[in-house]
Protein backbone atom coordinates (compact mmCIF):
# COMPACT_ATOMS: atom_id res chain seq x y z
CA UNK A 1 0.00 0.00 0.00
CA UNK A 2 2.83 2.69 0.82
CA UNK A 3 4.20 1.48 -2.48
CA UNK A 4 0.99 2.42 -4.08
CA UNK A 5 0.71 5.42 -2.91
CA UNK A 6 4.80 6.21 -2.98
CA UNK A 7 4.50 5.66 -6.46
CA UNK A 8 1.29 7.76 -6.60
CA UNK A 9 3.08 10.73 -4.97
CA UNK A 10 6.16 10.38 -7.68
CA UNK A 11 4.02 10.73 -10.51
CA UNK A 12 1.59 13.60 -9.37
CA UNK A 13 5.21 15.23 -8.67
CA UNK A 14 6.37 14.19 -12.05
CA UNK A 15 3.46 15.66 -13.92
CA UNK A 16 3.73 18.95 -12.36
CA UNK A 17 7.35 18.76 -13.09
CA UNK A 18 6.98 17.96 -16.89
CA UNK A 19 4.04 21.45 -16.59
CA UNK A 20 7.09 23.78 -15.65
CA UNK A 21 9.94 22.72 -18.50
CA UNK A 22 6.95 21.85 -20.64
CA UNK A 23 5.52 25.23 -20.47
CA UNK A 24 8.63 26.49 -20.07
CA UNK A 25 9.14 25.58 -24.12
CA UNK A 26 5.62 26.48 -25.02
CA UNK A 27 5.24 30.04 -24.10
CA UNK A 28 8.79 31.11 -24.83
CA UNK A 29 7.52 29.17 -28.46
CA UNK A 30 5.02 31.27 -29.07
CA UNK A 31 6.80 34.30 -27.94
CA UNK A 32 9.80 33.90 -30.65
CA UNK A 33 6.76 32.56 -33.31
CA UNK A 34 5.73 36.50 -32.72
CA UNK A 35 9.04 37.20 -34.46
CA UNK A 36 7.68 35.67 -37.97
CA UNK A 37 7.75 38.27 -40.48
CA UNK A 38 8.90 40.97 -38.18
CA UNK A 39 13.26 40.28 -37.96
CA UNK A 40 15.31 42.21 -38.84
CA UNK A 41 16.65 40.83 -41.60
CA UNK A 42 14.81 38.02 -43.70
CA UNK A 43 17.42 35.45 -42.16
CA UNK A 44 17.56 36.39 -38.65
CA UNK A 45 13.28 35.96 -39.30
CA UNK A 46 14.16 32.11 -40.34
CA UNK A 47 16.46 31.47 -37.26
CA UNK A 48 13.89 32.54 -34.71
CA UNK A 49 11.34 30.90 -36.49
CA UNK A 50 13.18 27.60 -36.62
CA UNK A 51 14.31 28.16 -32.50
CA UNK A 52 10.48 28.71 -32.03
CA UNK A 53 9.78 25.29 -34.01
CA UNK A 54 11.98 23.52 -31.39
CA UNK A 55 10.71 24.98 -28.69
CA UNK A 56 7.23 24.15 -29.42
CA UNK A 57 8.28 20.85 -30.77
CA UNK A 58 9.81 20.11 -27.00
CA UNK A 59 6.99 21.47 -25.64
CA UNK A 60 4.61 18.96 -27.18
CA UNK A 61 6.66 16.33 -26.44
CA UNK A 62 6.93 16.99 -22.66
CA UNK A 63 3.70 17.56 -22.16
CA UNK A 64 1.81 14.68 -23.98
CA UNK A 65 3.95 12.53 -21.41
CA UNK A 66 2.77 14.94 -18.69
CA UNK A 67 -0.54 13.80 -20.07
CA UNK A 68 0.31 10.43 -20.02
CA UNK A 69 1.61 10.35 -16.22
CA UNK A 70 -1.71 12.43 -15.48
CA UNK A 71 -3.72 9.78 -16.77
CA UNK A 72 -6.58 11.77 -17.32
CA UNK A 73 -6.54 11.34 -20.86
CA UNK A 74 -5.63 15.16 -21.77
CA UNK A 75 -3.66 14.99 -24.76
CA UNK A 76 -0.49 18.00 -25.43
CA UNK A 77 -3.47 19.93 -26.93
CA UNK A 78 -5.69 20.05 -24.07
CA UNK A 79 -2.76 21.09 -21.41
CA UNK A 80 -1.75 23.80 -24.07
CA UNK A 81 -5.14 25.01 -25.21
CA UNK A 82 -7.47 24.44 -22.14
CA UNK A 83 -5.60 25.24 -18.83
CA UNK A 84 -5.91 28.63 -17.32
CA UNK A 85 -3.39 31.35 -16.67
CA UNK A 86 -2.77 30.52 -12.89
CA UNK A 87 -2.28 27.05 -14.33
CA UNK A 88 0.22 27.54 -16.13
CA UNK A 89 3.79 27.22 -14.52
CA UNK A 90 6.78 28.51 -16.99
CA UNK A 91 9.17 30.75 -15.66
CA UNK A 92 8.20 34.27 -15.87
CA UNK A 93 10.74 35.87 -18.08
CA UNK A 94 9.89 33.80 -20.86
CA UNK A 95 5.96 35.41 -20.47
CA UNK A 96 7.37 39.09 -21.09
CA UNK A 97 6.62 40.51 -24.52
CA UNK A 98 9.44 40.45 -27.27
CA UNK A 99 10.31 44.15 -26.48
CA UNK A 100 13.13 44.85 -29.00
CA UNK A 101 15.76 42.60 -30.94
CA UNK A 102 18.60 43.11 -27.93
CA UNK A 103 15.59 42.11 -25.44
CA UNK A 104 14.68 38.95 -27.24
CA UNK A 105 18.18 37.98 -27.49
CA UNK A 106 18.95 38.62 -24.00
CA UNK A 107 16.18 36.32 -22.73
CA UNK A 108 17.00 33.82 -25.17
CA UNK A 109 20.84 33.92 -23.96
CA UNK A 110 19.57 33.88 -20.46
CA UNK A 111 17.33 31.02 -21.02
CA UNK A 112 19.23 28.92 -23.56
CA UNK A 113 22.13 28.45 -21.60
CA UNK A 114 20.04 27.82 -18.52
CA UNK A 115 18.46 25.16 -20.85
CA UNK A 116 22.04 23.70 -22.09
CA UNK A 117 22.65 22.62 -18.24
CA UNK A 118 19.16 21.88 -17.26
CA UNK A 119 18.57 19.03 -20.53
CA UNK A 120 22.47 18.23 -20.20
CA UNK A 121 21.94 17.20 -16.92
CA UNK A 122 17.52 15.39 -17.08
CA UNK A 123 19.17 13.51 -19.97
CA UNK A 124 21.01 11.51 -17.09
CA UNK A 125 17.53 11.28 -15.40
CA UNK A 126 16.59 7.80 -14.29
CA UNK A 127 13.00 7.87 -15.86
CA UNK A 128 13.96 6.83 -19.40
CA UNK A 129 11.66 8.16 -21.19
CA UNK A 130 12.42 12.33 -19.66
CA UNK A 131 15.94 10.69 -20.34
CA UNK A 132 15.35 10.30 -23.91
CA UNK A 133 13.25 13.71 -24.30
CA UNK A 134 16.05 15.82 -22.93
CA UNK A 135 19.14 14.57 -25.00
CA UNK A 136 16.79 15.44 -28.26
CA UNK A 137 16.56 19.20 -26.22
CA UNK A 138 20.52 19.26 -25.26
CA UNK A 139 20.98 18.81 -29.08
CA UNK A 140 19.00 21.39 -30.24
CA UNK A 141 19.86 24.07 -27.14
CA UNK A 142 23.58 23.85 -28.08
CA UNK A 143 22.53 24.81 -31.44
CA UNK A 144 20.08 28.01 -29.82
CA UNK A 145 22.82 28.98 -27.46
CA UNK A 146 25.55 29.18 -30.91
CA UNK A 147 23.32 31.54 -32.36
CA UNK A 148 22.29 33.66 -28.90
CA UNK A 149 26.01 33.31 -28.47
CA UNK A 150 27.00 34.99 -31.36
CA UNK A 151 24.67 37.65 -31.36
CA UNK A 152 25.28 38.68 -27.94
CA UNK A 153 28.87 39.58 -28.74
CA UNK A 154 27.84 41.23 -31.32
CA UNK A 155 24.93 43.35 -29.73
CA UNK A 156 27.03 43.69 -26.51
CA UNK A 157 30.57 44.60 -28.22
CA UNK A 158 28.67 46.46 -31.30
CA UNK A 159 27.69 50.31 -31.81
CA UNK A 160 26.76 52.79 -29.01
CA UNK A 161 22.93 51.98 -29.47
CA UNK A 162 23.30 48.34 -29.82
CA UNK A 163 25.15 48.21 -26.46
CA UNK A 164 22.90 50.06 -24.46
CA UNK A 165 19.70 48.40 -25.64
CA UNK A 166 21.46 44.90 -24.79
CA UNK A 167 22.30 46.20 -21.51
CA UNK A 168 19.13 47.53 -21.00
CA UNK A 169 17.94 44.17 -21.40
CA UNK A 170 19.90 42.22 -18.98
CA UNK A 171 19.17 45.17 -16.26
CA UNK A 172 15.25 44.21 -16.92
CA UNK A 173 15.57 40.62 -17.27
CA UNK A 174 18.27 40.00 -14.04
CA UNK A 175 15.47 40.27 -11.88
CA UNK A 176 13.95 36.92 -13.24
CA UNK A 177 16.42 34.60 -13.11
CA UNK A 178 16.88 34.40 -9.56
CA UNK A 179 14.25 31.45 -9.90
CA UNK A 180 15.70 29.12 -12.55
CA UNK A 181 17.72 27.15 -10.22
CA UNK A 182 15.10 26.70 -7.60
CA UNK A 183 13.60 23.41 -6.67
CA UNK A 184 9.92 23.39 -5.29
CA UNK A 185 9.19 21.97 -2.36
CA UNK A 186 6.96 19.28 -4.18
CA UNK A 187 9.55 17.70 -6.68
CA UNK A 188 12.09 16.90 -4.19
CA UNK A 189 10.74 13.60 -4.58
CA UNK A 190 12.07 13.46 -8.04
CA UNK A 191 15.32 14.44 -6.89
CA UNK A 192 15.37 11.61 -4.20
CA UNK A 193 14.79 9.45 -7.14
CA UNK A 194 17.26 10.81 -9.01
CA UNK A 195 14.32 12.01 -11.53
CA UNK A 196 15.82 14.96 -11.84
CA UNK A 197 19.15 16.56 -11.23
CA UNK A 198 19.59 18.82 -8.18
CA UNK A 199 19.79 22.73 -9.95
CA UNK A 200 21.36 24.08 -6.93
CA UNK A 201 24.51 22.28 -7.53
CA UNK A 202 24.21 23.74 -11.53
CA UNK A 203 23.84 27.62 -10.94
CA UNK A 204 27.35 28.28 -9.94
CA UNK A 205 28.46 26.91 -13.66
CA UNK A 206 25.58 28.96 -15.24
CA UNK A 207 26.92 31.74 -13.31
CA UNK A 208 30.00 31.49 -14.01
CA UNK A 209 29.39 30.53 -17.86
CA UNK A 210 27.31 34.24 -18.37
CA UNK A 211 29.58 35.74 -16.42
CA UNK A 212 32.17 35.11 -18.73
CA UNK A 213 30.46 35.62 -22.00
CA UNK A 214 28.63 38.81 -20.84
CA UNK A 215 31.94 40.47 -19.84
CA UNK A 216 33.70 39.30 -22.93
CA UNK A 217 30.45 41.53 -24.35
CA UNK A 218 31.22 44.22 -22.25
CA UNK A 219 27.59 44.00 -20.61
CA UNK A 220 27.92 44.23 -16.86
CA UNK A 221 25.55 41.84 -14.30
CA UNK A 222 23.97 43.31 -11.38
CA UNK A 223 25.75 42.41 -8.06
CA UNK A 224 23.14 40.03 -6.82
CA UNK A 225 22.78 41.26 -2.78
CA UNK A 226 21.25 44.88 -5.09
CA UNK A 227 18.01 43.74 -5.90
CA UNK A 228 14.89 41.88 -5.61
CA UNK A 229 13.92 38.90 -7.55
CA UNK A 230 10.87 37.48 -8.58
CA UNK A 231 9.49 34.54 -7.82
CA UNK A 232 6.54 31.87 -8.06
CA UNK A 233 5.90 30.83 -11.41
CA UNK A 234 6.23 27.49 -11.00
CA UNK A 235 3.50 27.91 -8.58
CA UNK A 236 1.53 29.37 -11.34
CA UNK A 237 2.06 33.50 -10.15
CA UNK A 238 2.48 35.17 -13.50
CA UNK A 239 3.09 38.91 -14.79
CA UNK A 240 -0.07 40.69 -16.59
CA UNK A 241 1.33 39.64 -19.77
CA UNK A 242 0.58 35.56 -19.49
CA UNK A 243 -3.43 36.34 -20.13
CA UNK A 244 -3.34 38.26 -22.92
CA UNK A 245 -0.28 36.14 -24.52
CA UNK A 246 -2.48 33.10 -23.69
CA UNK A 247 -5.59 34.46 -25.01
CA UNK A 248 -4.25 35.10 -28.35
CA UNK A 249 -3.02 31.57 -28.52
CA UNK A 250 -6.04 29.85 -26.93
CA UNK A 251 -8.53 31.30 -29.33
CA UNK A 252 -8.56 29.21 -32.24
CA UNK A 253 -8.57 25.97 -30.29
CA UNK A 254 -11.21 27.30 -27.88
CA UNK A 255 -13.79 28.55 -31.21
CA UNK A 256 -13.45 25.64 -32.06
CA UNK A 257 -12.54 22.75 -30.27
CA UNK A 258 -11.19 19.72 -31.96
CA UNK A 259 -10.35 21.98 -35.33
CA UNK A 260 -8.43 20.10 -37.25
CA UNK A 261 -6.68 21.13 -40.64
CA UNK B 1 19.77 58.36 -53.58
CA UNK B 2 17.49 55.78 -51.75
CA UNK B 3 18.55 52.96 -53.72
CA UNK B 4 21.95 53.49 -52.51
CA UNK B 5 20.69 54.01 -48.68
CA UNK B 6 18.54 50.36 -49.07
CA UNK B 7 21.92 48.66 -50.12
CA UNK B 8 24.09 49.54 -47.89
CA UNK B 9 21.42 47.88 -44.82
CA UNK B 10 22.23 45.05 -45.94
CA UNK B 11 24.81 42.52 -45.02
CA UNK B 12 27.21 41.05 -46.97
CA UNK B 13 26.37 38.89 -49.45
CA UNK B 14 27.77 34.95 -49.27
CA UNK B 15 27.99 31.63 -51.43
CA UNK B 16 26.25 28.67 -49.64
CA UNK B 17 27.61 25.15 -50.62
CA UNK B 18 26.21 21.84 -49.47
CA UNK B 19 27.83 18.50 -49.25
CA UNK B 20 25.30 16.09 -48.78
CA UNK B 21 27.29 12.99 -48.12
CA UNK B 22 30.61 12.19 -46.87
CA UNK B 23 33.45 12.43 -49.93
CA UNK B 24 30.68 14.08 -52.16
CA UNK B 25 31.11 17.79 -54.21
CA UNK B 26 29.97 20.54 -52.56
CA UNK B 27 26.98 22.10 -54.72
CA UNK B 28 25.74 25.97 -54.62
CA UNK B 29 22.39 25.89 -53.02
CA UNK B 30 21.91 29.72 -53.06
CA UNK B 31 23.16 33.22 -51.22
CA UNK B 32 22.26 35.31 -48.23
CA UNK B 33 23.23 37.85 -46.02
CA UNK B 34 25.51 38.22 -42.73
CA UNK B 35 28.11 40.30 -41.22
CA UNK B 36 31.03 37.42 -40.27
CA UNK B 37 31.39 33.89 -41.20
CA UNK B 38 30.03 32.63 -38.35
CA UNK B 39 26.87 34.42 -38.70
CA UNK B 40 26.85 33.07 -42.51
CA UNK B 41 27.29 29.57 -41.24
CA UNK B 42 24.19 29.51 -38.79
CA UNK B 43 22.16 31.21 -41.44
CA UNK B 44 22.82 28.84 -44.38
CA UNK B 45 22.28 25.94 -41.78
CA UNK B 46 18.97 27.92 -40.59
CA UNK B 47 17.92 28.87 -44.42
CA UNK B 48 19.59 25.88 -46.97
CA UNK B 49 20.25 22.92 -44.40
CA UNK B 50 17.21 22.16 -42.23
CA UNK B 51 15.49 19.88 -45.05
CA UNK B 52 17.03 16.85 -46.03
CA UNK B 53 20.57 15.02 -45.73
CA UNK B 54 23.47 17.74 -44.64
CA UNK B 55 26.78 16.83 -44.27
CA UNK B 56 28.99 19.50 -44.15
CA UNK B 57 28.56 23.31 -45.35
CA UNK B 58 30.96 25.92 -46.87
CA UNK B 59 30.19 29.54 -46.76
CA UNK B 60 32.08 31.97 -49.30
CA UNK B 61 31.93 35.89 -49.52
CA UNK B 62 30.27 36.33 -52.95
CA UNK B 63 33.05 39.00 -53.71
CA UNK B 64 35.80 36.15 -53.43
CA UNK B 65 34.35 34.12 -56.40
CA UNK B 66 35.41 35.85 -60.11
CA UNK B 67 33.45 34.40 -62.44
CA UNK B 68 33.47 34.99 -66.55
CA UNK B 69 31.01 37.24 -68.54
CA UNK B 70 28.84 36.55 -71.39
CA UNK B 71 31.50 37.17 -73.54
CA UNK B 72 34.36 34.71 -72.91
CA UNK B 73 31.48 32.25 -74.28
CA UNK B 74 33.32 31.66 -77.56
CA UNK B 75 37.06 31.84 -76.58
CA UNK B 76 36.95 29.91 -72.86
CA UNK B 77 33.94 27.31 -73.65
CA UNK B 78 34.29 25.87 -77.25
CA UNK B 79 34.59 22.47 -76.77
CA UNK B 80 37.06 19.96 -78.92
CA UNK B 81 34.68 17.59 -79.84
CA UNK B 82 37.01 15.65 -82.41
CA UNK B 83 39.11 14.30 -79.49
CA UNK B 84 37.13 11.71 -77.81
CA UNK B 85 39.63 10.64 -75.27
CA UNK B 86 39.36 13.97 -73.59
CA UNK B 87 36.59 12.94 -72.14
CA UNK B 88 36.48 11.80 -68.96
CA UNK B 89 32.98 9.76 -70.61
CA UNK B 90 36.06 8.05 -72.59
CA UNK B 91 36.81 5.89 -69.69
CA UNK B 92 35.53 3.45 -67.61
CA UNK B 93 35.80 3.84 -63.76
CA UNK B 94 36.44 0.37 -62.13
CA UNK B 95 33.74 -0.98 -60.07
CA UNK B 96 33.74 -0.29 -56.77
CA UNK B 97 34.91 3.49 -57.02
CA UNK B 98 32.36 5.51 -55.32
CA UNK B 99 31.56 9.83 -55.55
CA UNK B 100 33.95 10.27 -58.45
Amino acid sequence: MSEVHHNRSVNNSLFDYLLCIGDDLLILGHRLSEWCGHGPILEEDIALTNIALDCIGGASALLQFAGQIECKGRTEDDLAFFREAVEFKNLQMLELPNGDFAFTIARQFLFDTFGYFLYGELSKSTNKELASIASKLYKEVVYHQRHSIEWVYRLGDGTHESHSRLQAAFDELWMYTGELFSVEENHLILLEEKIIPDLTKVKPQWHERISEILSNATIAIMPEEDLYFSRGSRKGLHTEYLGHLLSEMQILARSFPGAKW
Amino acid sequence: MENQDFFDSQLELWEVFLQQEQGGPHTHAGSLHASDAEMALQNARDVYARRGPVFNIWVVPSVMITSTTPDDKGPFFDPADSKIYRHPQFYKVPKGVRNV
